[in-house]
């Protein structure tokens, strides 16, 4: 289903919770919708799945504008958080509830309902009840459910939130999978980044009611459009005087410029391992961290600190050790205008060809 | 001294609770069998039992659905303004607040003979204050705040969630009632018809100014406990009484009953 927003705006009471946001969806995509928590973002979904009434603007599917409809009529799915399993009824009565509301005959209902428990892989749960299974299993029923009566959209508020770690990786790539086999629409709600990034075609962006950015996962990794995003999206290190910085110099001619650098930005070494010597700086290394698969290192380049990240293959550093860095590139803003900066020194000053 | 505290404990249960029950019972079977059965077929128990029957009935009837309704709308509803809601839900404990003799009297001031509503319905043929509908309404005023303080919280703790599910999913409001909510408010709905019915069958202040205790008319059997008791017709009054007490201990089980399924789910 083709969907188109426009100017949506949600109050409550004095809240602004959604601020003027618009955007178009294409049919088949699956969307994350990524933001902080109490950013707005579960409103935008209740308001697409007519749970909510805008303040205004208006929502239209299939060019047809969906503003008056009940959910009922709205032909959605919706995945809750908490997955608001009916507590008193078996996994096969949950899922056949929007085929029974249809009034479907009951070997159909049989039918469709044991297809979709296949497909989730709940075949031999069919008779339990939702307090006796575990919550990836919920997950999966509340999927099947939002899935029986055919909807031409799915919205998923915050699906993987109540699972615990392990199985959410899992179930992230299961899901991704079992969208993409049924090639329904879908938006996702989610507060963390990494699985926006995962599974989302399209990412959009959410902070205070405002849509910041949308675009694909790695558009909005390399282009941030705003500070906003720049900062949320991956653990950025924000820098005051970025002219202070080896080869950022110049970013001085624009007053009042503040900088963002991300630790994948930030090539360090011990003094000679970096070859382009001529591009580094002198830092002094504040602490380690340990981070399972890396080491996370706090720098200190005069009084600017810096976050980056080294391989457990190289040398161990150790606090107070002096190293070099280099700079890859930063995200430049001020109160007008943001752009990313490359460091001019990483283009060789004096090529030798051989 | 533990041990005192404890024997003290047992003393005061046993005189509040165990005494007056035995007294009931010993003094309905005072002049045997005979005189207990003579006690209960007087035309004016029956008639009394009868009056408080039909109370029962109505008002637990009327409580149950108004109640469920209102707990609903107090709940959910979103086109009450939290204001609103707020006043309405310190209203609906007035009852409990008030004494039931005043609850009485209101009535009588309201829609007794002479005020104009009164006269009005009057006039239609519906008598009112000292009839039957007065004493429907009285003990309605009393029993009102149970119904809805057993569901509302019930449906506070089982959220709006499972219900908009059921929206998504192309089901309408009476449908997803039936479907989705009553199964889970039934448990309190019947704990709450239990105190209901407990509470009306027991009713004596507010039916008494209301119905005026006309013997065979308006007299249900609470009050011809009283009457009984002030005719020093003591056997009378105990046998009418052990018959009602009978029906509370029977409802109690009930509700140990019903409690335990609602704590189940």
């Amino acid at each position: 289903m083709h969907i188109e927003v426009r100017n949506l705006n949600k109050n409550f009471g004095d809240f602004h919770a959604v601020k003027d946001v618009s955007f178009d969806i294409e049919k088949g995509k699956l969307i994350g919708l990524l933001g902080p928590s109490g950013g707005g973002k579960t409103s935008i979904l209740r308001m697409l799945a007519g749970l909510e009434a805008p303040s205004s603007g208006d929502i239209v599917f299939h060019g047809k504008r969906v503003n008056d409809l009940p959910p009922q009529e709205r032909g959605i799915g919706f995945v809750f958080q908490n997955y608001a399993l009916f507590k008193h009824m078996t996994v096969f009565d949950n899922v056949a509830f929007g085929l029974k509301v249809k009034k479907m005959p009951k070997e159909q209902i049989r039918e469709r309902v044991m297809y979709l428990v296949e497909l989730t892989g709940l075949k031999g749960f069919e008779h339990r009840y939702p307090h006796q299974l575990s919550g990836g299993q919920r997950q999966r029923v509340a999927f099947a459910r939002a899935l029986a009566p055919e909807p031409q959209l799915l919205l998923l508020d915050e699906p993987f939130a109540a699972i615990d770690a392990k199985i959410r990786t899992e179930l992230r790539t299961w899901l991704k999978e079992m969208i993409e086999r049924v090639g329904i629409t879908s938006i996702f709600v989610t507060h963390d980044q990494d699985e926006a990034i995962e599974v989302a075609d399209e990412i959009m962006i959410i902070s205070k009611g405002r849509l910041e950015q949308k675009g694909s996962p790695w558009d909005i990794y390399k282009n941030p459009e705003t500070p906003f995003v720049a900062s949320f999206i991956g653990e950025s290190s924000f820098i005051d005087n970025i002219s202070s910085l080896r080869g950022f110099e110049s970013a001085a001619v624009h007053p009042e410029t503040k900088a963002l650098i991300r630790p994948e930005y930030i090539e360090l070494g011990k003094p000679g391992e970096i070859k382009l010597a001529s591009a580094t700086m002198p830092a002094t290394v504040k602490h380690v961290h340990f981070r399972g698969s890396e080491w996370m290192v706090e720098l200190m380049v005069g009084d600017t600190k810096l976050i980056t990240y080294r391989s457990l293959e190289k040398d161990v550093l150790h606090p107070g050790e002096n190293v070099s860095v280099l700079l890859h590139r930063a995200y430049l803003f001020n109160d007008s205008d943001s752009w990313i900066m490359e460091n001019p020194l990483k283009v060789d000053p004096m090529p030798i060809h051989i | 001294m533990r041990r005192l505290w404890i024997t003290l404990t047992y003393i005061v249960f046993g005189i509040l609770l165990i005494a007056p029950l035995i007294k009931i019972f010993t003094g309905a079977w005072e002049d045997g069998l005979q005189g207990f059965m003579d006690a209960l077929t007087r035309p004016q128990s029956l008639h009394a039992l009868m009056m408080t029957g039909i109370i029962v009935v109505v008002v637990t009837l009327i409580n149950t659905l108004f109640g469920v309704m209102l707990a609903l709308y107090l709940v959910r509803a979103q086109w009450l303004g939290p204001k609103l809601k707020r006043l309405l839900n310190s209203i609906v404990d007035l009852p409990f607040a008030v004494s039931p003799v005043i609850g009485g009297l209101m009535i009588v001031l309201i829609l007794g003979p002479n005020t104009v509503i009164g006269a009005l319905f009057e006039d239609a043929g519906l008598k009112i204050v000292y009839a039957l509908p007065g004493m429907i309404l009285a003990t309605l005023f009393v029993t009102f705040p149970i119904m809805v303080r057993e569901v509302m919280p019930v449906l506070q703790e089982i959220g709006a969630q499972q219900e908009e599910a059921a929206s998504t999913l192309g089901a309408y409001s009476w449908y997803t009632f039936w479907k989705v909510t009553w199964p889970s408010i039934r448990w309190g709905v019947i704990y709450g018809v239990v105190l209901t019915v407990a509470r009306s069958l027991g009713e004596f202040g507010a039916v008494l100014v209301v119905s005026g205790n006309i013997m065979n008319k308006t007299q249900t059997a609470t009050t011809l406990v009283y009457q009984d008791v002030e005719n020093f017709n003591v056997v009378a009054a105990n046998g009418i009484a052990l018959v009602l007490a009978a029906f509370s201990v029977g409802l109690l089980l009930l509700m140990e009953w019903a409690k335990k399924r609602k704590e189940v789910h």
